[in-house]
């Protein structure tokens, strides 16, 4: 196992009464993209608002890079770098104003300064745009910025907050390869928190998944999905309907769903076979016209773990 | 040392030189009141005083127009510095503070930096209402020296420079503080009208009664007023029916009084912005 470059014990945070994080313990490997998971409201921008030193932390204890968050905020500063929610930028000044700005905060000497600016603007396409001014940018060319802005002191680690919210999917499609880019080409671990199933599941090494305030799991998606185990059959048939009927009342079928395109029956465990399934539907003269193992998604171990779908969540 | 304020000087200063329209508006509004206020004024003081009092032989005797540049540049430098704390809380309301307060730069950095910028633009005001105010017929630096010329600019500068920080520290403790816009403009109109009008901005203090002369005497704006006329006009003059001996005591103690000014507002200042926790 490699080091872990985050690692959190015993993290709660409220607000007056309302607990936002509760007794938390997760850490991250370095080199790794990471995401945070979860409903809106489930505590994942409090915790990364305490990983980023934004809040002062109430109980726990975090550290980055072996340094303690809490004792020490300004060498955290030093190691991280932050894309916030929403567009954080200032709209009367230039691409490479706002980079020149923000390398200047960071003391960074003039030469390095505009040589990585550059560097990073080739990253994220947007070199023959510096002159540009943010109030006259799209959504993904903003958050292309902000990623730049987020890299420009070669931070150890990079917080994301909900990189892609609100981008269409050729800019979140982008948005992914550069972050992808920087994680492999400059060894930046990546932290974020998102609420966008397929990519969570597509991109990162390691996925945590937060519901009230608690981690409800944690792993890769794979080993997630392997952990819930249970398959799903995706059947076509000559009698939808009738067959829908039958198989419910089957032991090893927990329920079953009608789509469009047929039937989907989860299974309470592995133990139904093809030939059975099969079996039990010809007696009643009705005839397999299409027969699909599907292994779960992401979505089927979160339902799995909190109860619900996180869309329906996502805009309450 | 740390330089991090050069950053947010230079931002402040981009953004200033870009937004043509505010500079012109922000000129306008003192010349205006030179225009309108002071040349009509100026065609009524000979009426009010008529017989009141005599300018004694030693004192210069000044035009009405002389007399209130001077307020007027205080004026102007009030409403700058107090109206420019509104720049913080713009950057806390969209969030660019954030981005500022998650870097190693030592927040006090925010403030130096704010606070140098509103007085380059103090400074900047402050060149061209004296110049206005020449047009105008203000017997500015009259009968000087050369050299007097230059030390008093110097002492302008200098002046203008404590009372611009010790506002621009008071304004952006508003700022960071206030976190809606409306509240912030209601506690600016309310100060900046009291303190303007409990001054000699406009007429003598001295004439003021007993409760608005002592709000006067913890006013910066009037101390600060105090050492304009001393450089422009000079130690002893006489305007609006009044004999004002400034003289250097006079000046010493509006050295004071804004050096206590801008030290309690920096110590303010600084406690708020590093004990602020809603970015």
């Amino acid at each position: 196992m490699k080091d872990a470059i985050i690692n959190v014990e015993g993290l709660s945070h409220s607000y007056g009464k309302t607990v936002a994080v509760d007794n938390i313990y997760f850490h991250v490997e370095e080199g790794q993209i990471f995401s945070f998971l979860g409903p809106n409201g489930a505590g994942k921008t409090t915790t990364i608002n305490l990983l980023i030193t934004l809040l002062r932390i109430q109980k726990g204890q975090i550290t980055i890079s072996g340094v303690n968050v809490a004792k020490n905020p300004d060498a955290v500063r030093r190691n991280i770098g932050v894309v916030f929610q929403d567009h954080r930028l200032d709209r009367d000044l230039t691409i490479w104003e706002t980079l020149e700005f923000h390398g200047k905060i960071h003391s960074l000497p003039k030469e390095t300064r505009r040589q990585r600016i550059t560097e990073l603007l080739n990253i994220v396409e947007l070199g023959d745009k510096r002159n540009a001014f943010i109030k006259n940018l799209s959504g993904g060319m903003k958050r292309s910025v902000e990623i730049a802005r987020g890299l420009l002191v070669h931070p150890k680690v990079l917080f994301l907050d909900e990189p892609t919210i609100g981008l269409d999917t050729k800019a979140r499609q982008r948005i992914w390869h550069y972050i992808k880019q920087i994680n492999r080409e400059e060894n930046v671990t990546v932290f974020l928190t998102t609420h966008y199933m397929d990519e969570a599941d597509q991109y990162s090494h390691e996925i945590c998944i937060i519901d009230k305030g608690k981690i409800m799991a944690n792993g890769s998606s794979s080993s997630l999905k392997n952990a819930i185990g249970k398959d799903i059959y995706h059947i076509k048939t000559t009698d939808d309907l009738k067959a829908s009927q039958i198989l419910a009342n089957l032991p090893e079928i927990s329920h079953v769903e009608k789509n469009s395109n047929g039937l989907l029956l989860y299974l309470k465990n592995n133990e139904l076979s093809a030939s059975k399934l099969v079996k039990s539907l010809t007696i009643h003269q009705i005839k397999l016209g299409n027969l699909n193992l599907l292994k779960p998604t992401l979505d089927d171990v979160f339902i799995y773990y909190t109860g619900r779908k996180i869309d329906s969540t996502v805009d309450a | 040392m740390p330089l991090g304020f050069t950053a947010i000087y230079w931002r402040d200063m981009i953004k200033f030189a870009r937004s043509k329209a505010m500079i012109f508006l922000s000129l306008l509004q003192p010349v205006l009141w030179l225009v309108f206020y002071g040349i009509s004024m100026s065609n009524n003081t000979g009426l009010f005083f008529a017989g009141t009092s005599v300018a004694p032989p030693d004192a210069i005797t000044v035009s009405y127009m002389t007399f209130i540049t001077s307020g007027v540049i205080g004026m102007t430098i009030l409403f700058t510095c107090l109206y420019s704390g509104q720049n913080l809380q713009f950057d806390k309301q969209y969030g660019l503070m954030k981005t500022i307060v998650v870097s190693p730069m030592p927040r006090s950095q925010i403030l130096i930096g704010t606070t140098l910028s509103g007085i380059t633009k103090c400074l900047i005001q402050t060149t061209i209402i004296t110049l206005f105010g020449y047009i105008l017929g203000a017997q500015l630096f009259a009968g000087f020296l050369l050299s007097n010329i230059i030390t008093s600019a110097i002492g302008l500068i200098l002046f203008s420079i404590l009372f611009s920080a010790g506002l621009m520290f008071l304004s952006n403790m508003i700022g960071l503080k206030v976190n809606n816009h409306d509240v912030s403009q209601a506690i600016m109109a309310l100060l900046t009208l009291p303190l303007f009008f409990a001054s000699n901005a406009l007429y003598p203090a001295e004439t003021l009664p007993f409760t608005m002369k002592l709000l006067c005497y913890v006013n910066p704006l009037a101390y600060f007023i105090d050492s304009v006329r001393y450089f422009t006009i000079g130690p002893n003059f006489y305007a609006f029916g009044f004999n004002y001996q400034i003289g250097l005591e006079g000046l010493l103690s509006s050295f004071i009084a804004l050096g206590i000014f801008a030290l309690v507002m920096f110590v303010l200042a600084i406690f708020v912005i590093k004990n602020i926790r809603d970015f």
